[in-house]
This record gives C-alpha cells, structure tokens and sequence, in this order.
C-alpha cells in the first residue's frame, strides 16, 4: 500500500467517523420529530429553520452545564464510564463496508475502514465491551439506581448477546464467512439474506434493540423504577457521552442490520447502472455507481434508525421478568432451530429452510388463537 | 356502571402462542402509530398564530369612560371589598370645579391600583361595579413583568383610551393579543 492509498483511505476512515458522528447529532434531532409527529405533535422548530440548529442547541446546553463528580463517587471510574462507551459505539464502524470501492489511479479502494476476515466477531466483541461503559459508569456513581440499572444492562446484553450470535450464524453458515464484507457481497443484486433467513433477521432485530438499550428494552435507564437508570449521577457533557453513544450504536446497529440483512450497497439492478456508468463515465462512472450503492446503503440505515425511534414511540417498556423470559425462553431456542433448520437446508440444497419455521410458527400461532376461548382477547399480558 | 365501552375487563389468563410471540399485536401498534404520522397535527403556533379565547375571558383590568370621555369610577371601593385577593387599592378625591369633563360624578378615584401579582382575574370586580367602570378585557392579557415594581398597574395603565375604546362584542378582534400593547394605548 503506497501513500495515495494511505491517503485515501485515512480520509475514508476520518469521513465515516465524521458521518457517524453528524448521524447520531441529527439522530437526537430525528428521534425528537418522529416522536413528536407520531403524537401529533410538531416537535423542536424553533432553534433555525424547521428546527434544525436543535442538535447545537442542546450540545451548548450540554457544554454549560455543571459538571458535577459526586463526592462518594469513584473518580477517575466515573470519568472513564461515559468514555469507554463512546469509544466503543465509535470502533465498530471500522468494518462495516459502507460501499463498494472507489478507483483512483487504477487503484481500488474499498469503502470500508479496515478490511478484517473477521468483522463479524470485531463488531461483537467490541459490542461487548460497551457494557462496560456503562457498568463501569453505573459503578462508579456509588448510587443505588445507578448500580441496578447497570446490573440490568450487563445482565441483558449478556442474554441477548448470546441470541444476537446464534441469529447470524445461520448467516454465517451460508456465507462461509465470517468478514462483513464478504456477507454483503454474497447479497448481490437482489439476493438479500432477508429472503433466507427471515426468522435469523427477527430474531437479530430484537437482540440489536435490547443490545441498544432501546425501547421496549431499556430497561437499564427505566425512569419510573431506577430514576435515570446507570446515568442517574451524570451530568454535562459527560451525559451527553451516554446519550450520544446510545445514538451511535443505534447508527452503527442499523448498519449491521442492513447489511447483514438488507444486503447493504446492493440493490437491484446494480450491475446494470455500474456498466452503463463506466462505459459512459470510465473512472468518474465507477466512482459515481459506488455512490449511488452507498446513497442506497444509507438509505437502508436511515429507514432503521426510523424504525427504531418508530418502535420506541408505539411499544411500552418490557417487565424485567417478561425480558429475561423472551431472551432466554424464546428468543435462544428459536435461534438454534434457526441454526438446525439451515444446516439441514444447506445439506439438501433448500435455499429457503428458514421459512418453514415461521411457516410452522404461524401455523402453530392461528391454530392457538382459533382454540383460544373467545371473548375478552388481549388481556393482561403475563 | 360502565361509563364508556372503552373499557376491558383485565383477566390473567393464559396467553395464546400468537400473543406470546407479541409479533402481531406489535405491527397492529406499529400500523397505528405510523398512521399518526398523517394526522392533522392541532398544534398552534404561540407566539406567531394567537386564538382566539372567546368574549368572556378574563384578561387586562380596564377603567371605563362614559360616552363624554369622563372616567366612570366613583371611588365607592365596592371592587376593592368584592375582590377575593385584595388587589385592588384606591385614594378617593372630590371632584373640582372644572373638572366636570373629567369625572363623571363627584368623587372620583385619585389613585387606582390593581397588584397584578394577587389578581386572580376571578372578575368579581366588574360584577360588584356599581358604576359599570371596571372590566376585564377579554382581547389582551396582562404583559409579563420582570420587575417589582412593574406589578402594581395604576391609573396610567388602566384608564382605556378614548380614542382607543374596548368593546366587549368588537368583531373586528379575531385573537386574543398577547404582546404587551399596552404602553402606547393606554394614558
Ligand atoms: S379580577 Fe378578581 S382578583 Fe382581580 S382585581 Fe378583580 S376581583 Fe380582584
Ligand atoms: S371601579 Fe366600580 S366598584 Fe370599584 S371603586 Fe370604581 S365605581 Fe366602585
């Protein structure tokens, strides 16, 4: 690798890094209007036009206000909480391929931070630390609620990590490989791992809202028990950190899910729009077609970050018991099935296995509401 | 009694499997709330779009002149003893020779003072008027005050203009202002 090829790919790294962090500051904005117009509302509209100087706005806020280390507190833990968790929800867009590659003197480029045959484990063992921030961070405070809300978050990102995993090995077990780049390559054009494994992306989804800690799953910071949850002690920037980083991984969250499953820079027709533009454009066509799959890709993440505050704003907070129930009794079972059912499927050549379980699940689901005495239906959920 | 037929009975019993999934029951509240997204949002834009409140809101205190441009208040302190916050404060004075375009009967209030801060705006002091003198304004709110001493409002703020009468039924008034107007109106 020679210098221009440094060069680019330094300015590739420190633009996803820029996009990140522009993404998760308009992600604050974002998640205030769809909130507000899901409730007939018009949400923040004051601070520039249609509101848009808000992110700023609140960031000053931020800035100014008193930054407050408790006196029982464990210092330097308390400062390295709200760190750990953005420098986590930072390091996984390294390998996620946010487009194909650019040609720039011959050379190609992917549009990836860093190449790793392994992306998939990087993105979850560094998934794994971000508990950390805010263990450590909910430790730190010396404060009961802080302490339970940590306990609770460590404790659900370790059940729903192990679904997390088992949900994409199916995946992994069809790509025959376990760098990020290579799954969405293996989606071309139209293929989306979407129409292979429907139940694997379900069950994906879920674990990446409980991994967030979004709603319904936010169970960490549950105002009504816990005050502010493991950030009841914070405040000032180093608050913003903990929110920030929750906007970041729901970002970064939303990547993986689009790529994974939504077959990331590929869209239908691709090849076609790539060969008119190189045979019309040469290089510049390249560059251009790799655009238009990146425009595609950010479309996708912009659709579940969408979908995320979407969820928030209609389904109420699980009960812990409920959560633990649905990780471990549901979720973790369907995700071996899941795992069973595709090996079986690769065995005999059926490309579509996945759906006889939800075949079957939905089967099994009207059967249950068919025999279920009629009447008072959606009652109290147990 | 059932009030309305919103309410269900809560019951513990078993879920059925497609309940416990929570799949469909989530894309039906999904469904609702993205609906919302469509809805006429009711939302009224304060300080740009005012609404209009209605004839009978009780907003700024006005003192009355009658049709000769005299001030109605006689200084009786009927509104003073009506008024449950004991806000309203007054020095009676005896009307001068000369002063007949001025005052309409023969003691007039010198000084009137209304404590914004203790009026509740309940408006028993316009029922217990006996000269039809004090009203509350239903077109203009009292203006915000930062300071003490902008809280007691005296004759200067209250008297209504004459060339700038209030009328109760004005059908030209479509909102109800809110900016503080006042300081060039009112003399
Ligand atoms: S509106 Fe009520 S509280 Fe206010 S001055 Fe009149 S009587 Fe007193
Ligand atoms: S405003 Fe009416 S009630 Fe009050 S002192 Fe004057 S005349 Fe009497």
């Amino acid at each position: 690798m020679d210098l221009t090829a440094l060069i680019i790919k330094t300015i590739i790294i420190l633009v996803i890094f820029g996009v990140t962090l522009v993404i998760a500051m308009y992600s604050t904005y974002a998640e205030r209007k769809v909130a507000a117009f899901l409730q007939d509302r018009l949400g923040p509209n004051r601070a520039g036009p249609f509101g848009l100087l808000q992110p700023l706005a609140d960031a000053g806020k931020m800035f100014f206000k008193e930054d407050f280390i408790p006196a029982q507190a464990s210092k330097w833990l308390f400062i390295l909480g709200p760190c750990l968790a953005i420098l986590t929800a930072l390091m996984t867009s390294a390998v996620i391929p946010f487009g194909e590659s650019v040609k720039f003197d011959n050379m190609l480029i992917p549009l990836q931070g860093i190449e790793v045959n392994i992306g998939i484990l990087y993105v979850f063992g560094v998934v794994s630390l971000g508990v950390y921030g805010i263990m450590v961070g909910g430790w730190a405070s010396n404060n009961k609620f802080s302490l339970l809300g940590a306990i609770r978050a460590a404790s659900q990102n370790i059940s729903y990590e192990i679904a997390l995993g088992l949900s994409i090995i199916a995946i992994l077990m069809m790509t025959g490989s376990l760098s990020v780049s290579k799954i969405v390559q293996d989606q071309h054009g139209f293929a989306w791992n979407l129409f292979n494994q429907p139940l694997g992306f379900i069950i994906f989804l879920t674990c990446a809202f409980a991994e967030c800690n979004r709603t319904p799953f936010d169970l960490p910071e549950c105002e009504n028990e816990l005050i502010g949850g493991y950030h009841t002690e914070y405040s000032s920037m180093k608050l913003g950190f903990y929110l920030f980083a929750e906007y970041i991984n729901m970002f970064i969250s939303s990547a993986i899910i689009s790529s994974l499953y939504f077959g990331g820079y590929n869209y239908p027709g691709m090849d076609w729009v790539r060969e008119n533009l190189t045979a019309s454009l040469g290089t510049t066509g390249h560059n251009l077609a790799t655009a238009i799959g990146s425009a595609v890709f950010f479309g996708k993440i912009f659709f579940f970050i969408f979908f995320f505050m979407w969820v928030r704003w209609t389904i109420p907070r699980f009960r812990y018991d409920q959560l633990m129930n649905l990780g471990w009794k549901s979720l973790i079972p369907l995700a071996i099935l899941n795992i069973v059912v595709t090996g079986f499927g690769l065995l005999y050549e059926v490309k579509y296995a996945s759906w006889i379980i939800v075949a079957v699940m939905v089967v099994l689901a009207v059967a249950s509401q068919a025999r279920a005495p009629k009447g008072a239906v959606s009652a109290q959920k147990v | 009694m059932q009030l309305t037929n919103r309410s269900k009975q809560v019951s513990n019993k078993e879920m059925t499997l497609a309940e416990k999934m929570y799949l469909p029951a989530i894309a039906q509240g999904l469904a609702i709330t993205f609906s919302h997204l469509f809805k006429k949002r009711p939302t009224i834009q304060y300080p740009e779009v005012k609404r209009y409140l209605g004839p009978v809101f009780r907003g700024h205190h006005v003192l009355k002149r009658d049709e000769e441009g005299r001030e109605r208040c006689t200084a009786c302190g009927l509104c003073a003893v009506a008024c449950p916050a004991e806000a309203i404060s007054m020095v009676a004075a005896e009307r001068q020779k000369g002063e007949e375009h001025l005052y309409r009967e023969e003691k007039y209030a010198a000084v009137y003072e209304i404590n914004m801060l203790r009026c509740i705006f309940c408006g028993l002091c316009e029922e217990a008027c006996p000269k039809q003198a004090v009203y509350l304004r239903h077109d203009k709110f009292v203006p915000v005050f930062t300071e003490r001493e902008d809280v007691i409002f005296g004759k200067n703020k209250l008297v209504e203009d004459v060339n700038n009468r209030y009328v109760r039924n004005n059908p030209e008034v479509k909102a109800t202002p809110t900016e503080p107007t006042l300081s060039g109106a009112a003399t």
